[in-house]
C-alpha cells in the first residue's frame, strides 16, 4: 500500500490505474489460500473421514493429507486408537477432556436398588474405543451420551439382579464382567460404533447411614475368628502335652514289665540255683541259714529278752506292754 | 461470435442457478424435505451426497437422519405396592417419516414434548401395574449362584420376579410407539435408566439393612462362641480319652508284668515240695531280717535258736 505521502501530489486517474495494476494479485491470493486449505493432518491417534458434498466418500489414515476446497470435501477426524472412558457416580480429580466422561448428577448415577430391594452406592467406570468412525458419526446423533445412558442402564440391571452382598462385597469381578458382556451386546444393538473394552466398579458402598451396622458385620465375623482362635488356642495348649504325658506313663509301664519280668526271673534263677544245694542237704542249710540270719537279726533290735518257756505272764512287766494294747486293736 | 455467446449465456445460467439455489448438499446425517411455497414436494431425499432443485421457488428443509436421544426427567411414581418411587428413563428414537414429521411437529422441541407425554405417561402406567420387585430385578430368570450365600456367610436371599425390568420396558416400548407413529417419530428402545427409593421411603430402607445387618451380626457372635464351645468339649473328650487310655494301657502292661512275673515266681517256687519249703523258710528270714531291726523282742527259749544250747545244757 502506498503512503498517504507519497500519492499526496498525484492525479486520481493516475492513482486509480496505479491500484489496478496489482488487481490480479487477489484471485492469486484467493487460489494459494484454497489451495493451502486444501492439505490436512490425520494424526496417529485418528482416521480422517472424508465427506464429498456431506456424502462420505472415504477414510484416511494419520499422516498428511489433500482434498477438493472449497467445502466441497470435509473432513471429521475420529480419535479411534484413542482409549475413552466414561466416569459414574464420582467426579475425577484430574481435569478431563471428553464431555461425556463425567456425569452431571453423580450423586444420583451412584444410588442403586440392589435385588433384595437393598440400597448401595456403586461408582464405576466404562473404558471404551471408537471402532466404527462411520456408524459412529452418522448413526447416531450422540454416541457418547448414549454409550453414557446404556452404562446407567446396565448397572442397575445387573444389580438389580444381586444381593447386596452380592453386589458390595463378594460379587464384584461377576458383575464387571456381566455388565461389560451387557453393554458390549447394548452398543451393539444401537450401532454406536463403539468397543465396550471393560467395566470397572469403584468404590462400592453401602448408603452412609448403614455402614455402621456392615462394619459391625465385618467385625462380628472377626470376632468369631478370633474366639475360634482362642478355643483352638487353648485345645492345642493342652492335648498335645496330655498326649506325650500319657506316652511318657506307658513307657514307664512298659519299663515296670520289663524290670518286673527281669527281676522275677533273676530272683527264680537264684531260688532254682540254690534249691539244687538244699535239695542235697535241706536239714543243715537250714539251719546254716536261721543261724545267719539270726547273727544279722539280733545285733540290730533294740533289746532282747530271752524267757524260758515256762515262764508265763511276762507281758505286763515289759516296757512295750504300753504300746502293745493298741497295737492290738 | 456465436459460440462465445453461446459460452457466455452458459456461465450465466450457471451462476444464476448458484445464486438461485439450485445445488443443496445432503449430509450422511441428514433427510431433506423441498418445499414449494410452503407445501412439500417430492419424496425426501435420504441419498447424501450433491442435488438440485428448481431456484427460487423450491425450499430446502434438513431433518436429523440419525438416531436422536430422549432423557425424561426422573418422576416420583407409586408401585403396585405402594412405594414411592424415583424413575429415571431415556429412549433413543428418531425420525422414521420424514413427511409426516415435517407435518405434524417440524422441529426436536416439541417432538420432545411429545415423547415426554407419552412415554412418561406409559413408564407411570407400567410401573402401577407393577410390584417393586418387578421394577427393580431386570431378568426373572437370574437365580442366586449356589455358592453366594456361604461365600458371603449370610442367609440373603434374592427375591422372586414374575416378569422383571426387561419385560416392563418392552411393553412400555409397545404401548408408547404406535402413540408415536403418526407424528413421524419411531420409537426404538425404552430404558429404565435410575431407580431410586423416595427420600420418605429411605429412612424405612436403612432401618430394616441395619436390623438384617444386625441380625448377620449376632449370627457371626453366635457361630464363633457355639464353635469355641465345640472346640473346647472337644478337648475335654481328648483330654479324657488320652489319660483313660494311657491309664487303661499302664494297668494293663502292669497287670501283664505282674502275672508274668507271679507265673516266673511260681514256675520257681512250686516246681517241689522241697522248693516250696525253702521259699517259705527263706521269705520267713527274710522277713526277719526287715521287721525285726530296731524292735523289742521276745526270745523263748523253746525257740530253734535256743535249741541247741537247751540240747546241750540236759
Amino acid at each position: 500500500m502506498p503512503r498517504p505521502t507519497i500519492s499526496f501530489g498525484e492525479p486520481p486517474a493516475e492513482r486509480l490505474r496505479h491500484y489496478l495494476r496489482f488487481l490480479w494479485l487477489l484471485p492469486a491470493l484467493l487460489l494459494l489460500i484454497g489451495l493451502l486449505s486444501t492439505f490436512y493432518q490425520v494424526p496417529a491417534e485418528a482416521v480422517g473421514v472424508v465427506l464429498r458434498f456431506g456424502r462420505y466418500h472415504t477414510e484416511q489414515d494419520p499422516g498428511l493429507h489433500w482434498k477438493l476446497p472449497f467445502g466441497i470435501d470435509e473432513v471429521e477426524l475420529v480419535p479411534v486408537k484413542r482409549q475413552l472412558k466414561l466416569e459414574f457416580g464420582f467426579r475425577p480429580d484430574e481435569p478431563w477432556t471428553n464431555p461425556d466422561q463425567v456425569g452431571r448428577q453423580p450423586e444420583l448415577e451412584r444410588n442403586m436398588v440392589t435385588g433384595d430391594l437393598n440400597a448401595a452406592l456403586v461408582e464405576w467406570v466404562v473404558q471404551y474405543r471408537v471402532d466404527d468412525p462411520r456408524l459412529f458419526l452418522f448413526h447416531v446423533r450422540e454416541p457418547g451420551q448414549t454409550l453414557r445412558d446404556l452404562g446407567e442402564a446396565v448397572m442397575r440391571e445387573v444389580p438389580g439382579d444381586r444381593t447386596v452382598d452380592e453386589v458390595i462385597t463378594i460379587g464384584r469381578a461377576e458383575i464387571e464382567a456381566a455388565a461389560a458382556a451387557r453393554l458390549r451386546e447394548m452398543a451393539r444393538l444401537y450401532q454406536l460404533g463403539v468397543a465396550v473394552n471393560q467395566v470397572q466398579l469403584k468404590d462400592v458402598d453401602p448408603p452412609q447411614a448403614v455402614q455402621a451396622s456392615f462394619n459391625e458385620v465385618n467385625k462380628a465375623q472377626q470376632d468369631r475368628e478370633n474366639m475360634i482362635n482362642v478355643a483352638n488356642g487353648e485345645y492345642n495348649k493342652v492335648v498335645p502335652k496330655a498326649t506325650g504325658e500319657a506316652e511318657q506313663k506307658i513307657s514307664q509301664a512298659e519299663g515296670y514289665r520289663q524290670q518286673r519280668v527281669n527281676e522275677a526271673r533273676g530272683d527264680a534263677a537264684a531260688f532254682t540255683a540254690v534249691l539244687a544245694e538244699y535239695v542235697k542237704a535241706p536239714e543243715v542249710t537250714r539251719k546254716r541259714l536261721y543261724l545267719e540270719t539270726m547273727k544279722e537279726v539280733l545285733p540290730a533290735l533294740q533289746g532282747a529278752w530271752i524267757v524260758d518257756e515256762r515262764v508265763t505272764q511276762l507281758l505286763p512287766l515289759l516296757p512295750g506292754a504300753q504300746v502293745a494294747p493298741e497295737v492290738r486293736k | 461470435m456465436r459460440l462465445k455467446l453461446a459460452v457466455l449465456a452458459a456461465v450465466a445460467l450457471f451462476v444464476v442457478m448458484v445464486a438461485g439455489g439450485a445445488f443443496y448438499t445432503v449430509r450422511e446425517t441428514e433427510v431433506v424435505i423441498l418445499t414449494q411455497f410452503g407445501r412439500p414436494v417430492g419424496e425426501p431425499v435420504t441419498e447424501p451426497g450433491l442435488h438440485w432443485k428448481t431456484p427460487f421457488v423450491q425450499e430446502v428443509h434438513r431433518l436429523e437422519k440419525r438416531v436422536l436421544e430422549f432423557d425424561g426427567a426422573a418422576t416420583e411414581m407409586p408401585t403396585k405396592d405402594k412405594t414411592y418411587i424415583s424413575v429415571d428413563t431415556f429412549s433413543r428414537w428418531r425420525i422414521g417419516d420424514p413427511a409426516a414429521w415435517f407435518v405434524a411437529l417440524r422441529d426436536e422441541r416439541s417432538a420432545q414434548s411429545r415423547l415426554e407425554d407419552i412415554i412418561g405417561s406409559e413408564v407411570r402406567a407400567a410401573v402401577a401395574s407393577h410390584e417393586l420387585i418387578e421394577i427393580v430385578r431386570s431378568d426373572k430368570n437370574r437365580v442366586l449362584p449356589p455358592d453366594v450365600q456361604k461365600q458371603a456367610q449370610t442367609v440373603t436371599v434374592l427375591p422372586v420376579a414374575r416378569r422383571g425390568r426387561l419385560e416392563i420396558e418392552k411393553d412400555v416400548l409397545a404401548a408408547a410407539a404406535p402413540k408415536l407413529k403418526p407424528l413421524g417419530i419411531d420409537l426404538l428402545d425404552v430404558r429404565i435408566k435410575r431407580v431410586n427409593y423416595n427420600a420418605d421411603v429411605l429412612p424405612r430402607i436403612y432401618q430394616r439393612m441395619t436390623s438384617e445387618r444386625a441380625q448377620i451380626a449376632q449370627r457371626f457372635r453366635s457361630e464363633g462362641e457355639g464353635e469355641a464351645a465345640r472346640i473346647l468339649g472337644k478337648k475335654e473328650l481328648e483330654l479324657r480319652r488320652i489319660e483313660s487310655e494311657a491309664y487303661m494301657k499302664v494297668q494293663q502292661t502292669r497287670g501283664e508284668a505282674d502275672a508274668e512275673a507271679t507265673r516266673i515266681y511260681a514256675a520257681a517256687y512250686d516246681q517241689s515240695p522241697a522248693a516250696r519249703e525253702l521259699y517259705a523258710f527263706l521269705k520267713t528270714l527274710e522277713t526277719w531280717r526287715a521287721v525285726l531291726a530296731g524292735k523289742n523282742l521276745v526270745l523263748s527259749t523253746d525257740s530253734e535258736l535256743f535249741e541247741l544250747l537247751k540240747r546241750s545244757g540236759k
